[in-house]
Parts: structure tokens; sequence; C-alpha cells
């Protein structure tokens, strides 16, 4: 018997026993005849599906938004979700408002998941409604019919509304959310943990971003571990030297905490670039190493990070090298039992530049053709240290050892980066895809290179010198 | 003229406008408004999958379903053998069996239809399907298939003048060759049917489908029953954007043979993996030109041959490819023109109708030649293109003279609007003063004819009800697919009746209510049922102002009107309200409903001359776009589109903006990221939204300015409105040459080629072709001595 789940769907608490990898887009069409949660893609990338998933944090329930084709039910346990339907007031919501003032939608299959987006940013803490945060909650949703104006133009409507505060006592105040909202923390409260002891599962969920998108058909028929039941997989300390980061711990939260800011400040701009939010909301760090794919964007910047995987087996622990940890093409250095538990992440001596670089087709929440970052440290004018990775180069995310010990020692001028491409270009093994030619990856391994070190050091080395050089 | 600036467009709205985009707006936002599997479910509604052919040519050897048949849940397994009718559904060429019955010809054909009581058993049937196919050699290239006599049809050919004599007069001739790809619709709402049989064995089909008809009679086709037992309805499409016009149609009938075979309702709804794999897409083409010119930059002749890759079947080919041959020559007047067309078939899947219908493709190769002649004169491009602008009488190609010719009054606003001279400056600026990023711009004309371009299909009807209370329902053959045509049809009928658009219900189109309707396509769906519903309400108001005159004693019915719900005698209110005169006419047993049928006058095209009149008007419109290229990654950001928009008289203007945006959209997109891939063997390799990618809301520019031209009227249009939705998609050709442009400035004398989409892989492989050559020459020589 599977466990039975308890959560609250809108304003209905739910306890059901269907099997735990149904995805939850299915639990609402198929089972509970919830249509206004639409199906367009089912692999994470158009939105449709969009829903809102509460969780409690401390007193408060805090929601994101999130797509509900990559989400098992197993997981909604304790949890509340927002489906259009519990967001539908009498009157529009101002976010709906917008939508028909600006007619920024057309065919409207789009439409309810951009609402629960729009509503869920409007949910976030208090601060003005932005043009920037219309397009972060914009982000992971495709409209075909709009071409987008209307839609980010919303913003302005949204800002103009007198008395807009965010925050959902706020909200429900100003008659923008249902009452009930202000019930959940304290229903959300009383529904009991599950019992420690499930049935030992086929597979293990973390986000399920690309799990889902893998074996959709294959994961709703058997019992599945949901991880992020398990809290203590979350979360970042500092402890000595190194930060210690949960493998559950999702991209947007390693994005929001300080010292990861710290350590790569211009990290909002590449999270933009390689997750929508909905997306950010659910990939764990965790599942972005395991899935091994070769353009993993998180796993390439923990590279060149110098990070180190902690994995446990019951309550054996053991640590690998990130570098390490990758075989061959989706061969892991792991055992079935062991569960990537922690990230270790160095933290690297002051003056250490990072960097990173992706090039895609569409240049925001598309896989990588290459993508790169760089750990660099220069001292009087000469590299002391460089930690170079690269996806989409070798059939696994690639620490460019050599390139990396190439550099060392040597002075920071064109001729140095000239010479680390020559090396690059024998460390790298790309084959030709969908992704791009193998020529093609060739010449970004070159050019990304470039872009390294005319990003970090644009006094010393420009991309002009570099060409003359060679 | 007017930009779309927020305050003013705001300040701008008519009184009812707000209330009119509210129809089904509001719904959408809500999640209310209903898509064919969102109706409620009968009880033992059962679902449907379709298996397709793994290999992309050969003959059908053994088919065995029996293991599917046994699996759980599995109520039949449907193959050619079960089709009572006929099976085939090319709309044009009957060359197109919905379920391969000996040969199959592409990858994904439908071969055998799985009946489950859910989809995800009837998908997991589909898996024990086993089948042996003797595989035969396969074509993908337009031009191997026409030269191994591969076409479908005939070659047609459009001539105006002499192009061999004109040759001599020519200072410079240039030779080249374009490519473009293809484009996969990704409507939001896949392709998708339900069927319902009904007593005395009809069956009721819901479908999301831009041509109920083609539906209802390809239906009653395979089924081997007269029309008048399908009846199709459609509510909307979540997006159709021509691939739900004939493309829809298989999916429906094998709900419907299914249907037929279960005695249950039977619904099919593909997953994105297999629409994006089975459907047709844009058309790929090769395109041949020559070209020849002035010193000063006049075209005096102009050659194309065009090799479209038309797929496994003809679908809409032909219509396609007359369209491509029409649009040849873009907005521009040449004296002397050949332009050769060929559709060839390949083992792809049936590529069809998308935005455009053949034009871009036609527009993307004379932009091509003109940048070429401008490349190689060391004039700018807009100098070519603007001396070669159409003028109000110039031919076309097909006889057609250009009257009311707006080309170079929309290109003349647009420089003078938004200081072309401006940019220009800008764009000198930028690119000297920076080495790894360079700007480019480009104008782009349009000149789209409006109609069908087989005349017949011009005609539309429409029924117009007057319930006593008052209320109106209207139901006409048009789909309502996101365009706006509820809206529109809404606002047409309401200030014609002169009441409230409240009233108004625009219903669901419906085969039993209008009969015979042409598709919702070729942007002509407002103009032909919207001047039909204004023929059935006219008639309407005819028998209430007659009412109205016997009511108040009056002889002149004529001076009868009504204005905001009040009746109106010579200007002066009468007392009488719209309520009160509907009720009398009922009493007095007037008929309150109407029929009315639109047929587009002085319409007519003769194949055999390839010459006649095959357009109502043309819509002509001009596009600056800019761009930024970072050469040293090789990607690209759009910075503006800039556009004035010849729309007759704009009859809503939310409406109409949001098609001139979504198509720009669209043109962006196929001009850049969207890369469709099939590989040596037929497979599509861009058959999931991970691996083909559309415009999202970073990649489009917020600066987006449209400006509609102000006194343009359009007589045959209802309320002087003109067609919107498709020429604005071509504005986004623009995109490709304004990158070409800024790739220029990095690069002033590499031979850079006309091929399409500029993906970011293409811009950074063309801007470094000697690194690229000397990285392939050293893993060469690793290579022998390792």
């Amino acid at each position: 018997m599977p466990p039975t789940i308890q959560f609250i769907l809108n304003d209905r608490t739910i306890s059901t026993d269907i099997p735990t990898g149904l995805l939850v887009l299915d639990f609402l069409r198929k089972y509970l005849h919830l249509h206004g949660t639409k199906e367009g893609c089912k692999e994470g990338d158009c939105g449709a599906c969009t829903v809102l998933v509460g969780e409690l944090r401390g007193r408060k329930v805090e929601y994101l938004p999130v797509t509900s084709c990559l989400m098992p039910v197993g997981e909604l346990h304790g949890k509340h979700l927002v489906t259009i339907e519990g967001l539908n007031l009498p009157q529009l919501n101002p976010a709906q408002e917008a939508i028909v003032e600006e007619g920024a939608t057309q065919c409207g299959f789009c439409t309810p998941g951009i609402v629960v987006s729009m509503t869920g940013y409007l949910m976030q803490a208090d601060g003005p409604v932005t043009a920037d945060g219309i397009k972060m909650a914009l982000s992971g949703h495709l409209c075909r019919c709009t071409g987008y104006r209307s839609l980010k133009q919303s913003w302005m409507y949204l800002q103009q509304r007198p008395g807009q505060r965010r925050g959902i006592e706020a909200l429900v105040k100003a008659g923008i959310l249902p009452e009930y909202f202000l019930e959940i923390p304290k229903r959300l409260r009383a529904i009991p943990p599950l019992p420690e002891k499930a049935p030992s599962p086929q597979v293990v969920i973390a986000g399920g971003t690309d799990l889902y998108v893998q074996q959709g058909e294959r994961l709703p028929d058997i019992p599945v571990g949901v991880l992020n039941l398990r809290p203590e997989l979350r979360g970042i300390q500092r402890e000595n030297g190194h930060l210690r980061v949960g493998a559950l711990t999702t991209f947007e939260e390693f994005a929001a905490h300080a010292e990861v800011r710290r350590l790569v400040p211009d990290i909002d701009q590449y999270m933009a670039l390689i997750a929508s939010w909905q997306i950010r909301n659910r990939a764990t760090l965790g599942g972005n190493i395991v899935n091994a794919s070769p353009i993993a964007d998180m796993t390439i910047l923990l590279l060149a990070l110098n990070a180190t995987l902690v994995l446990q087996n019951g309550s054996a622990q053991r640590e690998v090298p990130l570098a390490e940890f990758y075989r061959g093409y989706k061969t892991l250095d792991k055992q079935p039992d062991e569960l990537v538990y922690d990230i270790l992440i160095p933290l690297p001596p002051p003056g250490t530049k990072i960097n990173w670089e992706k090039v895609s087709k569409r240049k925001y929440l598309d896989i990588a053709s290459v993508n790169s970052a760089i750990a660099v440290r220069v001292e009087d004018g000469h590299i002391a240290e460089a930690t170079l990775a690269m996806g989409g180069v070798a059939p696994v995310p690639l620490l460019m050892r050599r390139t990396g010990a190439f550099l060392i020692g040597k002075p920071l001028a064109p001729d140095t980066v000239t010479g680390a491409i020559e090396v690059a270009q024998q460390e790298i093994s790309p084959i030709s895809d969908i992704r791009g030619s193998a020529d093609y990856k060739r010449l970004l391994t070159r050019q990304l290179t470039i872009a390294h070190f005319c990003k970090l050091f644009p006094e010393q080395i420009k991309a002009r010198d570099v060409y003359e050089s060679q | 003229m007017n930009r779309n600036n927020h305050r003013n467009r705001r300040g701008r709205r008519e009184s009812g406008e707000r209330v009119l985009i509210n129809t089904d707006a509001a719904s959408h936002t809500r999640g209310e408004s209903q898509y064919v599997d969102d109706l409620p479910r009968p009880a033992d509604l059962l679902h449907a999958a379709v298996f397709g052919s793994p290999v992309a040519h050969g003959r059908l050897k053994t088919l065995d379903t029996s293991a599917a048949l046994a699996s759980e849940g599995v109520v039949a397994v449907l193959t050619a053998a079960d089709i009572p009718g006929e099976n085939q559904i090319g709309p044009i060429i009957p060359d197109e069996e919905l379920l391969a019955s000996e040969e199959v010809h592409f990858v994904g054909q439908p071969v055998a239809v799985v009946v489950a009581e859910t989809a995800e058993l009837a998908r997991k049937a589909r898996e024990k399907i086993r089948i042996d196919i003797e595989e035969q050699d396969i074509i993908t290239d337009p031009i191997e298939a026409y030269e191994k006599g591969e076409i479908i049809g005939s070659p047609r050919v459009f001539e105006l003048g002499d192009v061999a004599s004109a040759w001599e007069q020519c200072d410079l001739i240039l030779e080249d060759t374009c490519v473009v790809g293809g484009q996969e619709h990704v409507y939001l709402e896949t392709q998708r049917a339900r069927a319902v049989p009904q007593e005395g064995g009809r069956l009721q089909i819901f479908s999301s489908t831009q041509s109920p008809y083609a539906t209802q009679r390809t239906v009653a086709r395979i089924l081997g029953v007269p029309n008048h037992a399908i009846e199709v309805d459609v509510l909307r499409l979540g997006g159709g954007f021509g691939g739900k016009e004939d493309q829809a149609t298989p999916w429906a009938c094998m709900a419907a043979l299914a249907a037929r075979h279960t005695g249950r309702p039977v619904e099919l709804v593909l997953s994105r993996a297999e629409d994006m794999r089975m459907t047709g897409k844009r058309h790929p083409y090769v395109s041949k030109f020559k070209i020849g010119v002035k010193r000063d930059g006049t075209i005096l002749a102009y050659e194309v041959r065009h090799y479209q890759n038309a797929g496994a079947a003809a679908d809409l080919s032909p219509a396609i490819l007359e369209r491509t041959l029409f649009h040849s020559t873009n907005a521009y007047f040449i004296p002397n023109v050949r332009a050769f067309a060929v559709s060839c078939r390949t083992n792809l899947p049936p590529f069809t109708a998308f935005r455009g219908f053949g034009g871009p493709q036609a527009m993307f190769v004379i932009e091509s030649a003109i940048t070429k002649v401008a490349e190689a004169l060391g004039l700018p491009r807009e100098a070519v293109q603007r001396k070669n602008l159409l003028q109000e009488g110039d031919a076309f190609p097909y006889g057609q003279r250009a009257e009311r010719c707006r080309a170079r009054r929309t290109w003349d606003e647009t420089v003078m609007a938004y200081d072309l001279t401006a940019i220009r400056e800008c764009v000198r600026q930028f690119n000297e003063t920076h080495f790894e990023r360079k700007k480019g711009y480009a104008l782009m004309p349009v000149c789209f004819g409006i109609s069908f371009t087989s005349t017949f299909m011009n005609q539309a009807g429409a029924l117009v009800h007057v319930y006593t209370d008052g209320s109106v329902s209207v139901s006409t053959g048009g789909v309502e697919m996101g365009q706006g045509l509820r809206a529109n049809l809404t606002r047409i009928a309401a200030q014609a009746l002169g009441i409230r658009p409240q009233r108004i219900r625009v219903e669901t189109t419906n085969t039993t209510r209008v009969a015979n309707m042409s598709p919702s396509a070729a942007s002509a769906t407002t103009v032909l049922n919207g001047n039909a519903t204004l023929m059935a309400v006219e008639q309407i108001l005819e028998r209430l102002k007659r009412v109205a005159a016997q009511e108040l004693n009056v002889a002149d019915w004529q001076a009868i009107r009504i204005a905001d719900e009040a009746v109106l005698h010579g200007g002066h209110d009468t007392g009488m309200t719209w309520s009160e005169l509907v009720q009398k006419a009922y009493l007095r047993r007037v008929d309150l409903s109407a029929h009315g049928f639109y047929a587009t006058p002085n319409l007519y095209f003769d194949r055999e001359k390839e010459k006649g009149r095959p357009f109502a008007y043309h819509v002509y419109g001009t596009a600056i776009v800019e761009v930024t290229v970072d050469c040293l990654r090789g990607t690209y950001e759009v910075d503006s589109v800039k556009i004035v928009h010849d729309l007759g008289r704009p009859l809503n203007r939310t409406v109409d903006l949001g098609q001139v945006e979504g198509g720009l959209a669209q043109g962006l997109g196929w001009m850049t990221m969207e890369d469709l891939r099939f590989n040596e063997r037929g497979e599509c390799l861009s058959a999931t939204l991970a691996t083909y990618k559309v415009p999202d809301a970073f990649f489009m520019p917020d600066d987006i300015q449209v400006a509609f031209l102000e006194d343009a009227d359009e007589p045959t249009g209802p309320y002087g409105n003109k067609a919107v939705g498709e020429p604005p998609f071509m504005y986004g050709i623009g995109v490709f040459f304004a990158i070409r442009h800024a790739m220029r400035a990095f690069r002033p004398n590499t031979e850079l080629p006309f091929r399409a989409p500029m993906t970011p892989e293409r811009v950074l492989m063309q801007l470094h072709q000697v690194e690229v050559e000397a990285l392939t020459a050293a893993q060469a020589s690793v290579a022998v001595t390792m």
C-alpha cells in the first residue's frame, strides 16, 4: 500500500493513496477535472501547467510557481497546491485585469499559467512591481500568439494600481487573493508528517526537472522515493574554509545565498539564462550533478569552483571530487544505494575571479551548445591559479586540467590565452548534434576562453589582441 | 500616425472596446475557456494513441497488432483495413492515406490507432505493435527530388516583360542560392479531437480545426457516409497559425473511425512530441536567383527558381507554391521577371500551411537578391530597396496592378517617424567605437495580397438570430483561434445593429449552422465572415425598420435608424427601444433570423495564362529592425522593431496590434532560433521544445513600436478594415538582414551565404571562417600524428 498523502488543494484538503510518482498535472486534469491547468509540452519548457506550491516556513507559508508537469504528487504531502481555480475571485485579480486591459491574451491556452506566475510574483515579499520582476514571472512561459510586449507591459498596469502592496495578508486584504489563504498555515501545521517507513523506491526523485522529461511515461507507475520530503538534504552552511550545500538545495536557494553571491557576483544573470523561475524553484544542485548531462550548467560552475561531493549510504559517508565523479557518458562513481548528500565548495583565496559563459540557440532557457566557467587568481601580473570547466565538448562535464595547468605561472597576456586555446583544443572531443557541429563547439571553446579573459581582465586582455597574436 | 505608446493608445480607446476585448479574454485569464479536452467527459469516453511509421520510406511487410489488442484496457486497434470508406485525406490531390496500407513515406506516418480506456494505456499498448517494413531509399533534399522527377503537380512559371533580352541592358548581374528552413507551428494546444456517436449512425466531432468543413467532408469520406452524417463543432483553438488548416483533419478522422468501431466517444490528443514528429510545418525552400540592375540600383530583371520541399504528400503545397510565386517580387516593381516554382516530393512529413503561406520564403529570396546588389554596388541596402518600391498602377508579374498602393507611403513614414538617419548614425558610431560588438539594421517592406488565391474559396456564410429578449446570436464559418474573430464579429454586429456589444453572442463554429465554409486562413477570416455577418444583419435590420415605420406610422422606413439601443426617425429619438422593437416584430410574425452570404467581388485568376486579379487588395507596411551582434560569441540581440503598418481603418486596435506583434514574433523566430532539423534517415531531430526553441519574453525586444496608417480605409473591408493576420509575419525577415549588416561591420569582405535561420552557430562560424579552418586543420594533423 502506498502511503496516504495529505495536502491542501486550493481550499480543499485532499487525502489520497494514488501512486506517488503520478504527475501533479495529470492528477489535476484527469482525476480532479480541474482544467484550468493546461498541458503544453510536459517537459517544463512552456509553463502552461504552472501552479503554485506553498510550503510552511516557520509560521508563514511561502509560495513559489512550479511546472506541475514535472512534479510528483507524492511531494505534495503537507503542502498547499494552488491552481488557477484557487486564485479566481468573483472579480478579476490585478494580474488578470492587466492581461485583459493590455490585450495580452489571444488564444488563451498559455494564459492561466501566466496568471498563476504573475500572481505568484505579487505574493512575494513587499516591494514595487518592476518590469524586470514581471519578466522573471514570464520567464518560464511560452506564448506563441502575442509577441510578449503586451504581457510585459502589464507591469505598468500593476504598478499603477493604488495602494498596491505585496505579501499574502496585504493581498487578501486588498481583495486580490481569496480569504482562505489566511487559514492555510494553520491547516498545514495540522497535517502530520508521513511515516518514516515508506516502501523501497525503484527510483529516487529530487526536483524531477530532467528525470520526468526522460522517463515521464514510466515514473507514474512505480513507487518513487521523493527526496524533497527530507528537509535535511537542503540548505547551505558556511564551515571552516568551505560552503556545505545540501544536495537538494534548489538553484533559486543557492543563488540567493549571500556567500554564493559574494563568490559569483553576477549569479543572478547566470540563473536567468539557465532556468526559468519555475524550474529554478525545483531543480536541485544534486540532481544537476547526478543527471550527468555533459552540458549541465550548474555542474560546470561547480567544477570551476573545485567542488567536492559527499556521498552517503546509510550512515557511511565518503568524499569524491566532482571532477572525478564522472567516469564516462552518464556513468558515475556512485553505488546505486548511495545518495549525493552534500556539495562542498572551498572558499577560494581573496582575489579569485570567477566568470561563466554560455552560448545556446536561444539565449535564455535553452540547453547550451557550449558552456564554461573559470576561476582565476592573478598575482603580480601572472596567473597563480586557474580552474577551467567546459560543457558540451566531451562525454562528461569537463574539468580542463591541462589547460588549467598550462595557465599557471604564465603572464596575463594575449599570448597566454592563445596558448591556452591550443591546449584546450587537445583536451576536448566534441561531437556534432542538435546543439551544434563539432567544429562549432571547437570554435566556441576558443571564443569562450577568450571571452573569459576579456570579461575578467578587460584592461589587460582584448579580443583583438588575442586574434592578432595567433 | 499613431504610435502604440501606452498612454496614447489607451486614451484613444473608443467606448465599448474594453467590453469587447473582455468577451474571451476574461475567461482566458480565469482558466475557464474550454478547449476540446476540457469539455465535460462522457463516462464511457475512450482515448486513442497513434502508431506511426518508424522509418521514412518502405513497403509494409507485416503489421502485428495482436499483442497491443490483448493489452490492459485496450478496446480496439485499427488499421487501414478497418476504414469503411475511402482511405484518403489529400485535400487538393488525393495522394495521402489516413492510415498507411502498403507503403510508408515519412517517419511518423500514421499506421494504426490504438483505442483504450485511458490515453496512458493506449500509449503503452502502442509499444507492443510489431511492424516489419522493407526499407527503401529516401530523399530529403528538394533539388535531389526535382532531379529524380519526384515532383507534385507541374512546375509553374509567372512572367512579366522579357527577362532574356533584359539581361543585356544590365550593368551588373548577380546570382546566388538561398536556403531557408522550415518552421514548427508550436500552437500551445496540440492537435486534438473528440468524436461522439449520435443516433442513426451520426457523429458529432469536437475538433481543434481551422477548417470545420474540410474535417467534416474528410471524415465523411473516410467513413463512407454523407456529409450530413457528420457534425463538426469548434469552440476555439489554442493556436493554429495554419497548422490546423488541413492537418487537424487526420486526427479527427481517427477519432471518428474509432468512435464508429467502438460505438463509444473517443478522444485523441497528441502529446507535444507526437505532434512535433508527425505533423507538417512551414516548407523549407531552396531558391536560385539571378538579378540584373543598372549602376544606380534600378532592378531591370529578376529570375528565380523556387524548389519547395513539400514533404511526402501534396497537402496544401500546390496552393502554397502559388503564393510563393505571387510574392516573388514582394513590394518591388521589376519590369522583367521570370519566376519558376516547383513542389518537390521528399520523405519528410507533408509540409503545410503556416502564416504567410509560401509568401515569406519568396520575400526572403528577393530581399537576399537586393542585399547582394547593394553590397556589390556599395550602396546602402535601403537605397536599392527604396528605388524599386511599387508605385500606383505598377503591374505585378501575375497581371494585377497595384491599386491604392502604399508601399512608398509606409516606407517614407517609417523612415520619417522613426528617424532612419539617426538610427544609421547611431549604428555607425557604435561600430566605430566597438570591436567585439557590432550593430546592424535593416528595413523590411511588405506587400501581401489578401484573398484565397483559389478564387472559389473567397466565400463565407453567417447565420444571425435575434431573440425576443433582444439578445443576438451570430454563427459564421470562421473559427476563433486567438486572432480575435469573436471580438471582431461582436463589434461588427453591434455596430451594424446599433446595440450594446454585450447583447451579441458569437457562437461556436458548427457545420450544421453554417455549411461549406472555407478554412479560417489567408488573413481573410474577419473580412469574409464579417461581411457575411453584415449581410445577415442588414436583412434583419431592414425588416425591423419596416416594423418600426409601421408602429410609428411613418412611410419612409429608410429614415429609421437604431443607435445606442434607441430607435431614431430622421435622427430624432422615437422613444422606442431596441428591445421593444424586437418584441413588436415578433408579435407581427416577422422573421428575426437571417443568413448572410458574402463572395469577394471582382476576383479571377487564369491558371493557363497565370494572369488575373487574384487579390481583393494588398496590405503594405515597412519595418526597421535593429540588432546587436556579439562577434566574440556569435550571439545577438534584437534591439528594436519599428513598424508602420497599413491596416485600413482599425476595427479593434488592441486585437489588430496583437496580430501585428504576434506575427512579428513568429517571423523573428523563423529567421533566428527556430532550427527545424531532420537527419539523413528523415527523423526530426528537433521534435521537442527542448530542442526546438521559439521566441520567449527575453528574446523579444522591449522596444517594439507599431504605428497604423491614418486615412487608409479599404473600401471592400468591413468598416474600412484590412486583413491583418499574415502580413506582419514578414517584418521578421528584416532581422536576418540586420544581423548580416552587423556581421559586415566586423567582416566587410567575407563571403556570407543567404541561409536561414541565422542561428548563433551560423553567425559565429561565418564570422570566424579562417579560425575554423585552422582549428580543423590542427585537429586533422593531430589525428595523423597519433
